[in-house]
């Protein structure tokens, strides 16, 4: 706009740049202007750690008021505040980006390209939900913490303030928070989408692709499909609360039903948005740890994708108590066993990937089989839900905490935690401690098995759920104590984790570029990566390709090491090269390295980074508390950031 | 959440072009708009769900206006059609037919808009009807009015473009940024023929 000689300014004025556009590659600013996926992957990860501690601390009180009958560790209301905040911390801000995060760093890694299709919208996803967590998190210095639910169930959150039935700003912060982080996860859904669509390397057809990618992919599109579900849900419980609106008063004809219908329509997908990425890491880990192909590789994504479908059809099995009627109800019963089918094709497809395979046991080939393992009770637990009469007993007790913490701890938890080991030497060049973690995975294993597993034992006797205390003599005692116990075993392990993955990124046993001897082109390249990932971009000729570039096969099927270079008419026998994966496996220089002229990745154009998404995210709480106080006065300055970072974006090349 | 479109049309380092053959933002802004779909989707179920329900208060057809309502329809519809020739306008490198056409839509858009405003100012004033007037009330102006939203910022989306355009920063090259923003227009006309039919012309 304004043309100022660059004689006369030190300032660059170009557009309406008023800061230079930042160049930082190390410290504060290059993180917080970074657009590089792998950056953003690692703030997304670490982000999401201290959120696993925070709903990890919410759990750990729950735990120690339910220790004994009559506890006094919490109030009723502390105690509503607890379990709400720990659902909403790990559904919202520690198991969706903890996937996210894996996906972040890995699906670029993994189809051979050089960053996501959108950069710098990718790092606008991080800020909103690093911001959306801030903001819901605020709610405890700021007038009561959210103290309905994860669930929000109307009227009891939708009733008006002065109904009293929950005083003060808690579902305020509730809904405009979810709001908020569903902004972040739609537009990151998007760039997964697109990316793995349209920035694929040539020769990658969508059914060569890690089975990893796929399930981000479909996951992406649940997230794309059912945010907006829950936003229109906690809209109109935003405005029924705050501006007098019908939506679920009954006296005046409005059905609080529909908030439920909305609700799981929205929540049953969610809960495959946090298992399918877990599903995914473990059809990396255990192929790679097996030394054979994912037994039928189409299937498990065939399987993948029928879930996802699925999933769509069944919520109103977290509704059979409402009195449906029972047509639906047998529906809904059919359809949530039907989606048993696929989950179980997969399970035994993981089985036999193993079978056979000459398997290394390493901590994050523990956490994998422990995920199958884990995963099958929490399953099983779950076709019991789908037996209408059987839910209806459950329905509210225990036995479904029960349930569904073996699907999403014993699945998604011990699927991301075993990625973290197996994927850390692609980070960092570094192994994680391999002797601290497999502690730490019989650590977790005893302690997640001793917290959850007398939950089902209770909760068939009738312990209901979201009940502060519990009196004596109802022969729950000792299942209490030992679940308490559990929860602070699991404290333990998840903090040898964090020392874990704290102390290996300086200290860890070099790794090299491809440790575990894996199959998927993200061990193609160096560890860490450069930051344009691929100096020259791959072409992919079948599936497991990289595998394929190190191993053929002889005339007797046996497995033979292609020597370096690549070319496989003189192959040599096959170093024995699986002593528990510390040998280090060095790259060859297959077709897969780059030219000499390439190698130092001169002339590749990445995107640069940029303050704006950063700036426009500034913006978005200051709305949400406007919002929640009702003060205008807060507007004007979210509405200028967010305009502000806006047409800045929108002026600014990708690249310079 | 019209980021999604400002995101790079085309990735510099990325000479390969796209696996699929639509360019990224294209592509990107589709899927934001099937998600946008959902949304709305939620909100027409709920006006549909709750029609006739209302325990008090005026019902929708002692207030609805339909020659008036029906007429700035007509008139947001028109805007597709000026929206299609601006884009194609541009693509020819015809600036200044693009200008005019382009500024038509953003005018339709607003005549809507003004309808809209006059219709809400309408009932609240002659029918008492508010949002907590009655369950009516409340789901025809979260609506509506969500609707009415995404129109606005459509305008204020097609009015910077004419700015970039006016600073002859919109070469015949960037015809894509046109191209979305008149895939998101376009979006909001077809949702309006949706709503319109639901709201105003199923009986109850």
């Amino acid at each position: 706009m304004t043309t100022v000689s660059d004689a006369v300014t030190t300032v660059p004025v170009r557009r309406i740049d008023i800061f230079r556009r930042p160049k930082a590659t190390t410290g504060f600013w290059s993180w917080l202007t970074t657009v590089d996926h792998k950056k953003i992957g690692i703030m997304y990860a670490v982000t999401a750690l201290v959120f696993l501690c925070l709903g990890g601390i919410e759990a750990l009180l729950i735990r120690a008021q339910l220790a004994q009958p009559n506890g006094t560790v919490l109030t009723a209301n502390q105690y509503n505040t607890m379990f709400t905040m720990h659902g909403t911390t790990m559904v919202f801000l520690m198991g969706m980006p903890l996937a996210v995060a894996f996906g972040n760093y890995l699906v670029p890694l993994m189809i051979g390209a050089r960053d996501v299709a959108f950069p710098r919208l990718n790092c606008f996803g991080y800020w909103v939900f690093l911001f959306g967590g801030i903001f819901i998190y605020s709610s405890f210095l700021l007038g009561g913490a959210p103290n309905g639910g994860w669930f929000g169930y109307t009227p009891l959150t939708s009733a008006p303030m002065s109904a009293g039935y929950l005083p003060g700003h808690g579902p305020d912060f509730w809904a405009v928070g979810i709001v908020m982080l569903g902004i972040g996860s739609v537009t990151s859904a998007v760039n997964f989408i697109v990316t793995v669509l349209n920035m694929r390397a040539p020769g990658m057809t969508l059914l060569r692709m890690p089975v990893f990618v796929w399930m981000m992919l479909v996951t992406a599109f649940l997230t794309a499909f059912a945010m907006p579900l829950v936003t229109a849900a906690l809209t109109m419980v935003f405005f029924d609360r705050n501006f007098g609106t019908n939506f679920f008063n009954a006296s005046a004809g409005g059905d609080p039903l529909l908030y439920q219908h909305l609700f799981w329509l929205f929540g049953h997908p969610e809960v495959y948005i946090l298992i399918l990425p877990g599903m995914g890491v473990v059809s990396e880990i255990l192929p790679v740890f097996s030394r054979k192909p994912l037994f039928g590789y189409a299937v498990v994504v065939f399987s993948g994708i029928a879930i996802g479908f699925l999933g769509w059809g069944v919520w109103a099995h977290h509704m059979f108590t409402t009195g449906l009627g029972p047509v639906a109800i047998s529906a809904f019963g059919i359809s949530t066993m039907l989606i048993a089918i696929p989950t179980g094709v997969k399970i035994f497809n993981w089985l036999g990937t193993i079978w056979g395979g000459s398997v290394r046991l390493t901590t994050a080939m523990l956490f994998a089989l422990g995920f199958i393992a884990m995963f099958t009770i929490g399953g099983l637990s779950g076709v019991l839900h789908a037996v209408v009469p059987s839910d209806t007993q459950q329905h509210d007790t225990y036995f479904v905490i029960a349930h569904f913490h073996y699907v999403l701890f014993g699945g998604l938890v011990f699927a991301l935690f075993g990625g973290m080991f197996y994927w850390f030497p692609k980070l960092y060049g570094r192994y994680m401690n391999e002797k601290l973690g497999k502690l730490t995975f019989w650590t977790v294993l005893v302690g997640f098995n001793l917290t959850f597993f007398p939950m089902h034992l209770v909760g068939l006797q009738g312990m209901p759920r979201r009940t502060y205390t519990y009196p004596k003599n109802m022969g729950w005692d000792i299942y209490n104590q030992i679940e308490s116990v559990g929860a602070f075993i699991i404290a333990l392990g998840v903090l040898m984790l964090i020392v874990n993955l704290w102390v290996s990124r300086k200290h860890g046993v070099p790794a090299g570029d491809d440790p575990w001897d894996a199959r998927t082109l993200e061990w193609s390249t160096s560890s860490p990566p450069p930051e344009y990932n691929f100096a020259e971009i791959p072409v992919v000729h079948g599936r497991d390709d990289w595998w394929h570039h190190k191993y053929t096969e002889d005339d007797e099927g046996r497995l033979v090491r292609l020597p370096r270079g690549g070319a496989d008419d003189d192959p040599v026998p096959a170093e024995s090269a699986d002593a528990a994966g510390t040998t280090v496996a060095t790259a060859p220089s297959g077709p897969l390295e780059p030219a000499a002229e390439h190698a130092q990745g001169h002339g590749v154009h990445m995107p640069d980074p940029s303050y704006w998404p950063f700036v426009m995210c500034l913006g978005i709480p200051l709305m949400g508390y406007a919002a929640v106080f009702q003060n205008v006065w807060f507007v004007p300055f979210g509405l200028v950031l967010i305009l502000f970072g806006l047409f800045g974006w929108a002026q600014e090349p990708a690249t310079e | 959440m019209q980021q999604t479109a400002l995101a790079p049309p085309h990735d510099a380092y990325d000479e390969h072009g796209t696996a699929t053959g639509v360019t990224n933002a294209k592509l990107g802004m589709w899927i934001f708009l099937s998600s946008e779909f959902l949304l709305f989707g939620s909100f027409i179920s709920a006006y549909l769900l709750y029609k006739g329900r209302s325990t008090s208060g005026v019902t929708p057809s002692q207030v609805y206006d339909i020659p008036f309502t029906s007429t700035t329809s007509f008139i947001l519809l028109m805007s597709s059609l000026t929206m299609v020739l601006s884009l194609a306008a541009i693509q020819r490198g015809d600036h200044r037919r693009f200008r005019i056409w382009l500024l038509a839509t953003a005018l339709f858009g607003l005549t809507f808009i003004g309808g809209q405003v006059y219709e809400f100012t309408n009932f609240y004033r002659e029918h008492h009807l508010s949002l907590h007037s009655s369950i009516f009330g409340s789901t025809f102006f979260v609506l509506t009015g969500l609707h009415g939203a995404h129109v606005t910022a459509g305008i204020i989306w097609l009015l910077s473009l004419f700015g970039l355009s006016t600073q002859g920063r919109l070469a015949a090259g960037d015809s894509e940024k046109v191209e979305i923003a008149g895939l998101y227009w376009h979006f909001v006309d077809v949702i309006w023929i949706v709503i319109f039919t639901v709201i105003y012309l199923v009986p109850k």
